[in-house]
């Protein structure tokens, strides 16, 4: 039990390294930007005394490890500074754009996780059948399409030849929560299709690599059913790489999800992101880099220390 | 023509054939008619997008940002009708092949120049110049690719040599990963350390030694990042952030003239159809071409 706990704690501090590490790269962004910020807010025809007052106003004439360590400090507490489109707090803007993010990624994560687990069981199952070329074909086929396409597809099929689902996701903080599922039903099918594909592919390439091992054959051998096998003998050692593959592709959910909000006109931080970048609003892009970023690297942190927790044989170190 | 004393001579296995590019061309003739029908509609697909691109002024009717008529004509007249500008619609897809075809072509090809030779000369070096390059790849790759473009374009504002420069950075990281990998096993074997003791620079290990037996893997993975970085660019302009107008481009396209979709008019999708058959049929080659390498090395 002991290394098990050196190994997490291990992961743990190179995580926290390397979000560090992320913040600073994103913090200097703002250090290349051509100009600086104060000259972008004021415009060019600001004279160079309120250019100074300015400047000291937002504490540009500090140098950049003090700013750095002032931005961060805020940043652990919520306040990352001003908007520079509309001198609103970037923390009020953003506050119930990453809930809503959050709402449409966990929903499409409900159903594409058990759609792709069975998915994944069954090809692995009926190996090199029809079915099996089928899936095959499909998936790489949707891997392939770039995410407006799918999402226009299905706003064309359930929403103007069916008119069964709204094409815009317009939610407001007091929409309650069934219309809420009901009016993100269709970004979230377009970001289902999107992961289905790579979750499906590997639990399959997962439990078929496990059905070449010696105690399968052995199952098999007494005669076991394939249904028992599967379930039985082969999911639970195929449970460590399919809970990473599930949690990586949740971390590239999070990430899917700007282009589908754009798309469905959704209140998302995807959709406030793009619009800042239009903008050049550069410490909203920050900030909203800084969360995707984030979500990202403690995502890949707890699909790693998962599978570590998983392993079996991790449990008994030789 | 040599052909026939070649095939009447009895003993021809004695001396290697003379003309060693034709019986590779027919080999490789040869697997391609063995080759799925996936493949065989892959390849099809990928030559038919270059005719466009190559011969996009001869195709196309009209000029790429000419206005021929009013916006939002049905089709009819104008094949494919026009967009929101009045543009014409089939002119504008053809002249996008050799825009967002051509940019996504250029950027993958500069981050095989970056992330190749960065992986091998990192695999070859060993040491320090390895464990710096795949820290700073590390970080790099902690980020997500979308976000981290989004990051870099809002610093050095959209035109086609910042996208194609950040894209390339940005993807060359994964490139180095594989390159790195490969390459790992190419190194320790005797022959690299023969020329290495013979004093051969590292120009030479890497071009005559290494990457001559990292090519199967490092060209599926062209075509796969192909994929990738078109998808990416095309996703970008979508945003309105990658090529600008009035170049025509697949992503921006969708964008310009999406409200048609609400009418029940599927014209805005065919951009969008034409990037999702280009990577289908680049991903079918990709897969019989990983299943063919491999079946071979085995």
């Amino acid at each position: 039990m002991g290394t098990i706990l050196k190994l997490i704690a291990k992961r743990l501090a190179t995580g926290l390294v390397v979000l560090w590490l992320v913040s600073l790269i994103i913090f200097s962004g703002l250090e290349f930007l051509p100009g600086d910020l104060a000259q972008e807010i004021l415009g060019q025809s600001a004279t160079p005394e309120s250019l100074a007052a300015f400047r000291k106003e937002l504490g540009l004439d500090q140098p950049m490890h003090t700013r750095y360590l002032k931005w961060l400090g805020g940043v652990f507490h919520g306040d990352f500074g001003k908007s520079l489109s509309n001198q609103r707090q970037i923390s009020e803007l953003i506050g119930v754009r990453f809930a809503n993010t959050m709402f449409l990624a966990s929903l499409a994560a409900i159903i594409a996780v058990p759609i792709a687990l069975t998915l994944g069981i069954l090809a692995a199952l009926y190996r090199n059948t029809f079915f099996d070329r089928l899936i095959n074909v499909l998936t790489l086929s949707s891997i392939s399409f770039p995410e407006f396409f799918i999402a226009y597809i299905l706003i064309y099929l359930f929403s103007v030849k069916i008119n069964f689902f709204p094409s815009l996701a317009n939610i407001s903080p007091d929409t309650p929560l069934w219309d809420r599922v009901y009016i993100c039903l269709l970004p979230a099918m377009t970001l289902t299709l999107v992961v289905v594909a790579h979750m499906m592919r590997l639990t399959r390439a997962s439990i078929i690599n496990l059905l070449a091992s010696p105690y399968i054959e052995m199952a098999k051998l007494k005669g076991l059913k394939k249904a028992r096998i599967i379930l039985y003998h082969a999911l639970p050692n195929a449970l460590a790489p399919i809970i990473n593959v599930v949690v990586l592709n949740l971390a590239y959910l999070i990430v899917g999800v700007v282009i589908v909000e754009v798309v469905f006109v959704y209140p998302g931080l995807g959709q406030l992101i793009v619009d800042s970048v239009q903008k050049r609003d550069m410490p909203v892009v920050q900030a909203c880099s800084l969360i995707f970023a984030a979500t990202y690297v403690l995502l890949n942190l707890t699909a790693d220390i998962l599978s570590i927790i998983t392993n079996p044989r991790m449990l008994y170190p030789k | 023509m040599t052909q026939p004393i070649k095939t009447m001579g009895e003993s021809t296995d004695a001396v290697p054939p003379p003309i060693r590019e034709t019986s590779r061309f027919k080999n490789a003739l040869q697997e391609l008619k063995k080759a799925p029908l996936t493949a065989k509609f892959g390849l099809l697909v990928i030559s038919a997008y270059i005719f466009v691109a190559l011969f996009a002024p001869l195709i196309a009717p009209y000029g790429e940002s000419q206005i021929v008529g009013p916006e939002y004509e049905p089709w009819g007249h104008f094949v494919l009708g026009t967009d929101n500008l009045g543009r014409d619609m089939l002119t504008r897809l053809i002249y996008g092949a050799r825009n967002t075809v051509g940019i996504a072509f250029v950027t993958t090809l500069f981050a095989f120049f970056i992330g190749g030779s960065a992986g091998i000369f990192a695999a070859i070096l060993g040491g320090w110049v390895d464990s710096v390059f795949s820290r700073i790849v590390d970080i790099l790759m902690a980020i997500p690719q979308l976000i981290f473009a989004l990051l870099l374009l809002t610093i050095f504002g959209t035109s086609i040599p910042v996208l194609i420069g950040i894209i390339a950075v940005l993807d060359s990281t994964r490139v180095f990963r594989l390159a790195r990998a490969v390459s790992q096993n190419v190194v320790v074997m005797d022959y690299v350390e023969v020329a290495r003791l013979r004093g051969e620079r590292i120009g030479w290990i890497t071009l005559r030694e290494v990457l001559p037996n990292i090519t199967a893997p490092l060209v599926a993975e062209f075509g796969m990042r192909f994929c990738f970085v078109f998808l990416l660019i095309a996703g970008l302009s979508f945003l309105g952030l990658g090529l600008q107008p009035p170049t025509a481009d697949w992503g921006s396209m969708v964008r310009d003239n999406a409200t048609l979709i609400s009418y029940g008019d599927i014209t805005p999708l065919l951009p969008a159809a034409a990037i999702a058959l280009l990577t289908v049929g680049t991903n079918f080659v990709v897969d019989w071409f990983l299943h063919k390498t491999s079946g071979l090395k085995s």
